[in-house]
């Protein structure tokens, strides 16, 4: 279940889900549900009972991670190596517990002098990563009205214009730090959960991303989303001309491209009531419109709580493998 | 794909670095390396490849390579390999005064 609970079910309730999972997703995004043939494959993975499944040898995929490393085992850097020696990640990101771009401004020179002695130590690529995180800019955290307290009181405007404020401060904070690695020795910047306060996060994560490609050519940029949709906390904002409000992983992606981004991440949050077939049914049918205009790697979030991996502590072995390989083999992902 | 067992920091960075798709990436790596597509995930076939050309292997207890290229020292031969720029290489000139130009 979504939840990480163990439930037995028959094939053809499995079956069941699926399509109901398909048919839920298609009429909210007004995208086509998943084929008769793409059901029928997530079928067969769905109902097997092996406790892990895998893809065909040659079809693996890059996995990149956000947030590597524990923080229990050793030292930060410590964690990097570990997933590169141990666990066998192919790019492997340094961050802190206070995953904010904000936050890291005040930190930034210590931030920088891990990333170049991970950079000693590592072979593997080492991006830096944190949230975009628009919301703490507003009061009691920041020095901009809530805009969370001002939309109640009907304070449209006022609402409106300090999400455009904060979104300025926002887009200096992340080229400040990503000035600040880069100096450092970073392979990459990630804006991870990007869209998380809505379509004023989504845009700064673009107008950062694209003073970033024109400063730094050859710097890896990821930008990985919170949700499957972007929310219209604003409402009007725009880039290239385009309403963020309301976009599904297809517009996030034509965004993300336009923006200069190199790798795109969509996430699709877990409804915890609901089977792993359900959800997996539902994250591929949202996805699926954006890798037919992909040009540009896409790695989908699959991890706790979202891309079809349930909402728990410790997810089950069984279902992020299945939830890799139903990516894998029905979207044609770039990695994950 | 594996990581440093295999070939998938070197698809990654293409990824990276390029905005390659997966297959293309897999497709440029491979052709760099001389070996096919399928190698790159092959652990056996690329830790030969590795040492071969300087790329950096896992070290564990009955394979280390302390002469060998590992590390920083692996990332100027991966760069030159896949004919790539990686920041923290050009970074490495530049402060020792060996050129190096991280807008590469």
């Amino acid at each position: 279940m979504g939840d990480g609970s163990m439930v037995e079910m028959t094939r053809s309730e499995i079956k069941a889900d699926l399509e109901e999972g398909t048919q839920v997703s298609a009429k909210r995004a007004k995208v086509d549900p998943l084929t008769q043939d793409e059901l029928d494959h997530l079928l067969d993975i769905y109902a097997s009972s092996a406790r892990f499944t895998a893809v065909d040898i040659g079809d693996e995929v890059v996995m990149s991670n956000d947030g590597t490393g524990t923080k229990h085992i050793g030292n930060r850097v410590q964690d990097l190596q570990t997933y590169e020696q141990v666990l066998g990640i192919d790019m492997v990101e340094l961050w802190q517990i206070d995953y904010s771009y904000k936050a890291i401004k005040t930190n930034v020179a210590h931030e920088g002098q891990s990333m170049k002695i991970a950079q000693m130590l590592c072979t593997t690529p080492v991006q830096y990563g944190a949230m975009p995180d628009l919301g703490r800019y507003s009061k009691p955290d920041g020095p901009i009205d809530n805009w969370s307290e001002l939309l109640p009181l009907m304070k449209v405007d006022e609402a409106r214009a300090a999400q455009v404020e904060a979104c300025k401060m926002l887009v200096e904070d992340i080229d400040y730090v990503a000035d600040h690695m880069v100096e450092a020795g970073a392979d990459g910047i990630d804006m991870d959960t990007t869209g998380a306060a809505g379509d004023g996060d989504f845009l700064a994560g673009l107008t950062a991303c694209r003073m970033l490609r024109e400063k730094y050519p050859f710097l890896g940029i990821e930008i990985g989303m919170a949700s499957e949709f972007v929310l219209g906390m604003h409402g009007q904002l725009e880039f290239d001309g385009e309403r963020l409000a309301g976009m599904w992983p297809k517009d996030q992606l034509r965004m993300v491209q336009a923006a200069g981004a190199s790798i795109y991440g969509p996430a699709v949050n877990i409804n915890t009531g609901k089977s792993t077939a359900w959800n997996i049914a539902r994250a591929i049918t949202f996805i699926k419109p954006a890798m037919e205009i992909a040009e540009i790697p896409v790695h989908v979030n699959v991890g706790m709580g979202v891309g079809g991996v349930p909402t728990c502590v410790y997810p089950p072995a069984d279902a992020t493998s299945r939830a890799s390989k139903a990516f894998v083999e029905i979207l044609k992902i770039d990695g994950y | 794909m594996g990581g440093m067992r295999t070939a998938g920091d070197l698809v990654a960075r293409m990824q990276m670095t390029r905005r390659m798709r997966l297959k293309e990436a897999k497709a440029y790596v491979a052709d760099k390396l001389g070996c096919t597509p399928r190698d790159l995930s092959d652990p056996s076939a690329m830790e030969e490849i590795r040492i071969a050309k300087g790329l950096g292997t896992l070290p564990f207890t009955s394979s280390v390579r302390p002469g060998e290229a590992g590390m920083i020292e692996a990332k100027f031969n991966i760069a030159k390999t896949l004919d790539i720029p990686i920041n923290c290489v050009e970074r490495f000139k530049e402060r020792v005064g060996l050129g190096g130009s991280a807008t590469a």
